[in-house]
């Protein structure tokens, strides 16, 4: 049959799998915005185009879907850039189909132009300018494998405006002509059974070892291997920032972040372990602090299934080139039972030790409301944070319990992620309760899309921690620039509550800490999105905290005692 | 060290800056890059000649084979490959100065392009080594005009085990 361009795409997007558009229409994406419309593909029109790709990311990291991010050309694509950055960062699968101006106008700076084939190279897993509509169902298809398969991320198509209307013959059953390509783009290698039996031999030998467990448990799957493993092995078990849920936060082997925000136990275990099994992370900097001091004389083993990761930041003794729950599973076949008395007996005295706490004085404190929220949502809710003091905060005191629970932008470190996300998630996984964690700061910069959760009756819970400080910059500031304080200050927030009324959501305003469970308690019996305004602690710091640049031995475990950890 | 990556890619628009692109956001430098057909006509050959550390060029090699139209890349080390390069160069000199430049040209197997009555313009092909030293012989009559290809090279047959594909 012939069909349109923008028929093709639509066809081409529910074939594999795609259930959801976010997105706003303009010029060069009219004729196809027509047929989405006639086609009743679920669509979600967002107040910008970057809180689409957000939603598109959120509803993709908690479904483990891909959703598609509809835009016009010039500014509508252009303004997708730091969301396209930000899921390449995290590996976050979305595809973003962007109107471009009529192809025989492309290169005149036509209206509405540009360049967004060359822009959107460097933050996408892969990219296309579509030419000639017979080609439009096998750039879809490879749009998709690329964007779902391997270590998955954002691929953008861009789609001129007279390719949307031209027609071509469709046959949705002819085969998928997939381009010849190297490997590592899209297959999963099958992991080497020698380095395996490495692997086995190390855990076997080893008196402390300690599991770094990242966001690739959660994408490929394993939470459920990784526990198995652990609990089997009796090795303890840290969760990277974007890892938290791949393993059950109420387990007595999780030890909780590691790295700059870490806790104390999870630095000490990586800088005393004797072999560091990384499954699925990617050594970050936030992680490792300074390489020199990073578990110095222990083993370094690194599953992971980009080969580019593989000895990328840290040098590793035994690299595993494979999908994660492949490799877990071989794993569990093998792996004995071995008594670790002694590693878990100290590791449990560093818990007792050092725990997160924080101190109460009659103001309200973010962590108290997170502690609050971890309580009223009963710990099996969605989490999703923007980018900050409160994201740290929440990935300390939230216990994650399931994968696929916690949403935050971790990478890019993209403030504004938060509703947007929190929005996307909820879209994507309606029966659980969502919550955003969001600052004052993060919130201000994609609070336009409160618009979008009014109008689609989101019911997303906002609770914005009000310090009216860019607070993490703030701490910093104060820590090594002898505080002086340069431009981080908002002692002019608008109320956040009446913003949220004039919205048509729901608003609170809370500046007393007798207020705080109730407010939240009322806000999850809404049905609807609510905004709760914490007005908390103005000065209150993220510890512990390892100085940029610092080995994480070097960790201060808070104002008071600046003394290093070791 | 000093590196030649053999890329092949698809033959599709906008590869090459997928793969420039690679080189400049991930700061490695890129000495020289030629690209042109091959005996496939759907796959294109790019050469590049970058500098650096071992395991950067290592990463290099694994960001690139991460690019959707690349399908294969090897590094050639130099000593177990061919590699050529073509240099065109005009050389100053007058009806004084001619003749020893043409008896350089001769030496090195240059062959000569054209002749003003200021200069003469030169062709010449070879390894890199040999390229080298006829540009120093060259450059003390006054070099005014130059391009370069980039390197070419292809691995010695029957020392295949030299094109070092990655683990």
């Amino acid at each position: 049959m012939e069909l349109s361009g923008s028929q093709i795409v639509i066809e081409e997007l529910k074939a594999n799998g795609v259930e959801i558009a976010f997105g706003i229409p303009g010029g060069a994406i009219m004729p196809f915005y027509d047929e989405l419309n006639k086609s009743k593909f679920p669509h979600i029109l967002t107040r910008h185009e970057q809180g689409a790709t957000h939603m598109a990311d959120g509803y993709a990291r908690v479904t483990g879907k891909v959703a598609a991010v509809v835009t016009t050309s010039g500014p509508g694509a252009t303004n997708i850039i730091t969301g396209l950055c930000n899921a390449k960062m995290d590996s976050v699968p979305l595809i973003a189909i962007t109107g471009q101006v009529s192809s025989p106008t492309i290169g005149t700076d036509a209206f509405q132009e540009a360049d967004t084939y060359g822009c959107t190279i460097p933050v996408t897993k892969h990219n296309w300018l579509i030419k000639d509509p017979r080609e439009i169902q096998r750039v879809m298809r490879e749009a998709i494998r690329v964007a779902t398969t391997g270590r998955p991320g954002p691929v953008v198509v861009d789609f001129p405006k007279d390719i949307q209307v031209a027609m071509a013959e469709y046959n949705p059953r002819s085969p998928a002509a997939i381009a010849p390509t190297a490997d590592p783009i899209s297959y999963t290698p099958e992991p080497d059974t020698k380095a395996i039996d490495r692997l086995i031999d190390e855990i076997g030998r080893a008196e402390r070892p300690v599991i770094l467990a990242g966001s690739g448990i959660v994408k490929a799957g394993a939470s459920a291997e990784l526990a198995e493993f652990a609990r089997r092995s009796e090795i303890p078990v840290i969760n990277t920032l974007l890892g938290l849920g791949g393993f059950p936060g109420s387990d007595p082997l999780f030890l909780g972040m590691p790295g700059m925000h870490g806790t104390a136990y999870a630095n000490l275990a990586l800088c005393e372990c004797d072999l560091l099994i990384n499954l699925g992370g990617r050594f970050d900097d936030r992680v490792t602090g300074k390489i020199s001091s990073f578990a110095v004389g222990a083993t370094i083993v690194h599953v992971d299934i980009d080969a580019a990761e593989l000895g990328k930041r840290v040098v590793t003794d035994i690299p595993i080139l494979a999908d994660v729950r492949d490799a877990l599973i071989m794993l569990n076949a093998h792996v004995k039972k071995k008594n670790r008395k002694g590693w878990l007996t100290k590791i449990e005295s560093w818990k007792r030790d050092y725990p997160l706490q924080y101190d109460r004085d009659g103001s309200i404190k973010p962590q108290y409301v997170i502690e609050q929220i971890q309580e009223v949502s009963g710990g099996n809710g969605i989490y999703v944070s923007g980018v900050g003091q409160h994201q740290m905060w929440a990935a300390q005191f939230i216990r994650f319990n399931e994968p696929n629970s916690w949403v935050s932008s971790g990478g890019l470190g993209t403030m504004g992620f938060g509703l947007p996300a929190a929005i996307g998630a909820k879209v994507g996984r309606p029966n659980k309760e969502t919550w955003l964690i969001d600052g004052d700061g993060s919130f201000s910069m994609s609070l336009v899309e409160l618009a979008t959760a009014a109008t689609y009756n989101i019911p997303v819970k906002i609770a914005i921690l009000n310090n009216t400080y860019l607070g993490m910059v703030r701490q910093w500031q104060e820590l090594f620039f002898d505080k002086r304080y340069s431009h981080v200050h908002y002692p002019t927030n608008p109320d956040f509550a009446k913003i949220a009324e004039g919205y048509g959501v729901r608003g609170f305003d809370i500046t007393d800490v007798d207020q705080v469970r109730s407010t939240l308690e009322q806000a999850a019996e809404i049905n609807g999105p609510v905004v709760m305004n914490f007005h908390v602690n103005q000065e209150e710091n993220v510890w512990p905290m390892v100085p940029s640049g610092a080995g994480n031995d070097e960790m201060q475990l808070g104002p008071k005692d600046a003394k290093k950890l070791r | 060290m000093r590196q030649v990556f053999s890329i092949l890619v698809n033959n599709h628009a906008g590869v090459l800056s997928h793969v420039s692109g690679l080189f400049a956001r991930r700061g490695y430098n890129i000495e020289s890059i030629a690209a042109g057909p091959t005996e496939d006509k759907e796959v294109t050959r790019i050469m590049i000649v970058a500098f650096g550390e071992e395991d950067k060029l290592e990463q290099i090699a694994r960001q690139l084979r991460k690019l959707y139209d690349v399908r294969e890349v090897n590094q050639l080390s130099y000593n177990r490959s061919v590699t050529r390069e073509l240099v065109l160069v005009t050389v100053t000199a007058d009806s004084e100065k001619r003749a020893e430049v043409l008896q350089i040209a001769n030496a090195f197997g240059a062959s000569v392009v054209n002749i003003s009555d200021f200069s003469v313009t030169l062709e010449a092909s070879g390894n890199d080594h040999r390229t080298r030293i006829l540009i120093k012989a060259l450059e003390k009559y006054g070099i005014s005009n130059m391009a370069r290809t980039g390197m070419i090279a292809l691995p010695f047959d029957g020392m295949s085990e030299d094109w070092e594909p990655l683990a």
